[in-house]
């Protein structure tokens, strides 16, 4: 069964949600599921984009308390 | 109340002095014992292999006796802990010795981990080790002509390190008068030059002016040695004639053999530094798996709280200050100028224009990391 782990990336300037990511990414299975916190509006682009061109899947994204919360799955 | 300190890095060493001063007389008095151990006698300034790397420093000007940074009252042995047997408050150490302790901080630090690219520690140079650092010199200093491509992994420790080798090597080869025969070719992770958003601001016009090429969103995924291309994750390859990488880190071992955290990395609290879970465990430095940089100086800003809140522990009873996220990253941007960046966990940072005033405050700090080390600066 497909697990969900959170990278908890708020307050991360350096190195960053989307490379707390690519990190994260390489530690959960192949369906996997993975739940970015960010506290960094600009997440919520970058991340898609960067799942959209390597080939992992973007299953939401939804803001709350000034948080965006970017869901993904592993997909290879 | 024994204080034990796993790890005589950067984040260990100043915890260490840093505590013996503020319990001195806890520990004259025999009501405080304060332990370290480690698995070397020697202490290395990491960041120094950045410049032995183009041949500006050499490896014996980066170490110093252990024994020698420490205060008086300290403990000290090398002798790793293999074992961590965390419900029982013991460790067991390389020698089989069992050493208790009421409170421990665990700064054992971060390993470079080629081996997760294949062909990449095979076909790559790297300065994160003094063998390679001395090796990637001798390696530029015999290249005379073709391509040099720079491709790192993630997560990678000293996040300015990538963009400070590409201008040094790009000044290294100016100087040499064959610049115009070196083609050197960045590539980087996240979507721009740097994942702090100034810092990239600054550093893709600059790396225009100089001649750089580069190529975003790019994670190495194998390096092909025969035919000289490495290949991204994202689907790109670049060809090269010497390839220069920072390879991906891990924590180490013997924290992934004992089950302490995924990749050796420890989960901990943002604020309190204290491991998840355990009231009397602090992590510190790379050790941690806190989304902020690891670097030096990171370790060096954790090592303050924790000294402070173990003082106050043991003096009021409870620790008294929060961890903000401080971080503060020289940046060397070539081999005449250097900038910083510093913030925290709600602070962005907002570096500077380089100068050559940082650029000689970076070389001063280069020889007075041994008084940041022993806690004085």
């Amino acid at each position: 069964m497909a697990e969900r782990k959170v990278i908890d990336a708020r307050g991360s300037f350096c190195p960053g949600p989307l490379m707390e990511l690519i990190a994260g990414i390489k530690m959960v299975g192949v369906g996997d599921e993975i739940e970015v916190l960010s506290s960094d509006k600009g997440s919520a682009g970058e991340i898609p984009q960067w799942l959209k061109k390597v080939g992992h899947e973007h299953l939401g994204t939804s803001e709350q308390d000034g948080i965006w919360h970017i869901t993904v799955r592993r997909s290879k | 109340m024994k204080i034990l300190i796993v790890g005589g890095g950067m984040g260990g060493t100043i915890l260490a002095n840093n505590l013996a001063r503020r319990l001195k007389s806890e520990m004259k008095s025999g009501k405080v014992q304060l332990e370290m151990l480690s698995a070397s006698d020697k202490h290395a300034y990491l960041p120094g292999l950045l410049y032995v790397a183009v041949g500006r420093m050499t490896p014996d000007e980066l170490y110093r006796d252990q024994a020698s940074l420490l205060e008086p009252g300290i403990s000290f042995s090398v002798d790793p802990v293999t074992q961590f047997a965390l419900d029982k408050n013991q460790v067991v150490t390389k020698s089989g010795r069992t050493v208790g302790y009421d409170l421990l901080a665990i700064a054992t630090g971060s390993r470079i981990y080629p081996e997760a690219i294949p062909g990449l520690k095979e076909n790559a140079e790297f300065f994160y080790t003094e063998e390679s650092a001395v090796k990637m010199f001798n390696r530029i200093r015999q290249f005379q002509a073709g391509r040099i491509v720079i491709a790192m992994g993630v997560p990678h420790k000293c996040p300015m390190a990538p963009l400070e080798i590409t201008f040094m090597l790009d000044d290294y080869f100016r100087e040499r008068g064959i610049r115009d025969k070196v083609q050197i070719h960045y590539t980087y992770p996240v979507g721009r030059v740097h994942t702090l958003e100034n810092v990239a601001k600054w550093a893709a016009p600059e790396m225009e002016r100089r001649g750089i090429t580069y190529e975003t969103l790019f994670n190495l995924k194998e390096v092909d040695g025969a035919k000289k291309v490495v290949k991204s994750e994202e689907g790109s390859e670049a060809s090269y004639d010497l390839l220069v990488s920072i390879p991906a880190h891990r924590g180490m071992e013997v924290i992934e053999q004992n089950k302490l955290g995924q990749n050796g990395w420890i989960p901990t609290d943002r604020y309190s530094l204290k491991m998840e879970g355990r009231d009397n465990v602090f992590v510190l430095g790379d050790t941690t798996n806190l989304p902020i940089s690891k670097a030096g100086s990171t370790a060096h800003f954790e090592a303050e709280v924790v000294g402070e809140n173990i003082a106050a522990m043991v003096k009021l009873g409870n620790p008294v200050r929060r961890y903000d996220g401080k971080v503060f990253c020289f940046i060397q941007a070539g081999s005449e100028k250097a900038t910083y960046a510093m913030f925290n966990y709600t602070q962005p940072p907002d570096p500077r224009e380089p100068t050559r005033a940082i650029h000689w405050f970076k070389l001063a700090y280069n020889k007075l990391y041994w008084v940041s080390a022993r806690g004085l600066l």
